[in-house]
């Protein structure tokens, strides 16, 4: 079965398609991070207006990369939530209208879905069950993956995802958006111990993170240094670096502890990690590290495919469509949706 | 005649409409929040039940704005999903001119038409009726209702749901339009009916090419 692949839950326009006997043919991405630097963050209303110019041309350049006519594609989905409400509207009106149009059956896949079985596009993905941890700008949760849709949370921030703690403390430091790569790049040149940072809601039981308190920390880490001055972007560059280090280090190593909690509270024995963050080279280094530990194995999707894709909504998608499920003709473009309130198959 | 399907969703309404040999069919509701439910079984139910397939048509017209921006992007993706799956050009229609069409039946030189664009704005622009075609006078605009400067010498009729702020307009407007009427939405018959014509003058442009027309651009501030 061959399926397409709609993304557009954010800054992102991602377009695949995957095929259940041979994999995946072909994917595009286009990202609109330019467009939104310049105000520090995504601009909700303009994302959506780029999705709109984006979304067709990257179809057609997929289809011709996969030497794939319309009549060849068997099924369609597309990103139905969570996300910008306006960003989902368009790959969902656009994804459902060409599915009615072809005649085939189309599903909405739920975003978070899409990243935690990423790593099930690999040739050597993980087996059920799986521990998996969610950390991206938006989301930071270790859920609990029985099979395909059978998920349950067992521990997410209480306030700002990771990914956005990197972006804000970027802010700070005067860091262009994205965050995230910046600060991993200045970090390298931190020097460590020279600021140690507390890791937030470690020091009791549970799985759940905070990361607001940590980005107050910085800032008032940085206001010291300041003595005075409040434009905290005006720091030296060391101390910018060795704040970076302290800060990256005070995060992964929130997770580390987590990760290991989650083993221990479920018993499984494999974690997989999706998401923007897990790009980051520091969180993977720590966590092999716990993983030899530990005795466990990790799982990770390839760089390209940890932060938004249209391959992994093209996989989900097509897991679903393949179990005989399928939507009715209603768009479906769902800005809140828990992750444990999916189907299971 | 070319066979086109018309949809809009640019306001409270919802309507899809088919122009068959020059005759127009259409589906019209008031369904405020609950486009995404409907417009595609709309859509699906009026051609099956003229029996056309997707790949028959000529042309797909879609209202292409002003209007909400959540109404015209489901607009666009649905009229680009279809246009795209079924290889047909895509024609865009202003909503304005949609309303000043729909005008057309009364006794008027100029209509008025204005659409309500919320934080106290007015999408608005005025069509002249000679030989019982609408034709723009001037830009399609978005300000405040009390800046919206228009000299007309002739018969003027208001339409849209932006005509209830006719009070906070210049004494000038008001004293110009004779008659108007503030429950009218763009309708995908008046939609099908423009682009008929549209589609003969070569203004059918690639699914991929196609943009609402918003108006307002300045949306940075969140």
């Amino acid at each position: 079965m061959k399926v397409l692949g709609i993304e557009t839950s954010c800054d992102e326009t991602g377009i695949a398609i995957y095929d259940s006997e041979q994999g995946l043919l072909a994917d595009a991405l286009y990202s609109q991070v330019e467009i939104h630097q310049q105000y520090g963050g995504v601009v909700p209303e303009l994302a959506s207006r780029d999705h709109i110019r984006k979304t067709l041309p990257l179809i057609r350049e997929v289809m011709n990369k996969a030497n794939c006519s319309k009549d060849e594609i068997d099924g369609l989905a597309y990103t139905a939530g969570p996300g910008l409400s306006g960003a989902l509207l368009v790959g969902a009106s656009i994804g459902r209208a060409l599915g009615m149009t072809w005649n085939i059956p189309t599903i909405g896949v739920h975003h978070m879905e899409g990243h935690l079985l990423a790593p099930l596009l690999e040739d050597k993905g993980p087996t059920f069950p799986f521990v998996a941890l969610l950390v991206s700008g938006g989301h930071t949760q270790l859920v609990e993956v029985e099979r395909i849709g059978s998920y349950r949370l067992i521990g997410e921030s209480l306030d700002d995802a990771a990914g956005e703690a990197f972006d804000k403390v970027a802010k700070m430091l005067g860091l262009p958006y994205p965050g995230g790569p910046h600060i991993a790049q200045l970090a390298a040149t931190g020097e460590a111990g020279r600021f140690t940072f507390p890791r937030p809601m470690t020091n009791r039981p549970g799985l759940d993170f905070s990361f607001s308190g940590l980005k107050t920390f910085t800032l008032n880490t940085v206001l010291d240094l300041l003595g005075g001055d409040t434009d905290t972007t005006t720091i030296d560059q060391q101390s910018k670096a060795d704040i970076a280090h302290a800060f990256q280090e005070a995060v992964v190593d929130t997770m580390r502890i987590k990760c290991q909690r989650a083993f221990q509270y479920t018993g499984m024995r494999t974690l997989v990690i999706a998401g923007g963050v897990s790009a980051n080279k520091r969180l993977r280094d720590v966590l092999a590290i716990m993983a030899k530990k530990e005795g466990v194995e990790i799982y990770y999707p390839r760089f390209q495919y940890c932060t938004d894709n249209g391959a992994m909504i093209a996989y989900a998608g097509c897991q679903r469509l393949l179990a005989g499920q399928y939507d009715d003709l209603t768009i479906r473009a769902k800005p809140r949706w828990p992750l444990d309130q999916l189907r299971a198959l | 005649m070319p066979l086109i399907l018309a949809l809009d969703s640019s306001t409270e309404a919802c309507s899809c409409a088919l122009a068959i040999d020059g005759k127009i069919f259409e589906t019209f509701k008031l369904l405020p929040r609950l486009h995404t439910q409907y417009i595609l079984p709309m859509i699906q139910n009026l051609m099956a039940e003229y029996e056309f397939n997707y790949t028959d048509l000529d042309g797909i017209a879609v209202g292409a704005g002003p209007g909400s921006f959540t109404g015209l992007r489901i607009a666009a993706g649905v009229a680009q999903g279809i246009a795209f799956g079924a290889s047909v050009p895509l024609i865009p229609v202003s909503t304005l001119a949609a309303l000043a069409q729909q005008s057309l039946k009364f006794d008027t030189q100029y209509v008025f038409t204005c659409l309500d664009a919320r934080i106290d704005e007015v999408y608005w622009a005025v069509y002249s009726t000679a030989d019982n075609k609408v034709q723009l006078v001037g830009d399609e605009q978005l300000c405040k209702p009390e800046m919206i400067n228009i000299d007309l010498t002739g018969s003027c009729y208001g339409v849209g749901n932006g005509m209830a702020f006719i009070d906070q307009m210049p004494e000038l407007m008001q004293s110009g339009i004779g008659s108007f009427e503030i429950d009218v939405y763009p309708h995908a018959a008046a939609i099908a009916e423009l682009a008929v014509g549209y589609l003969e003058q070569g203004m059918a442009i690639s699914p991929e090419d196609f943009s609402p027309t918003y108006l307002r651009n300045e949306v940075t501030q969140n």
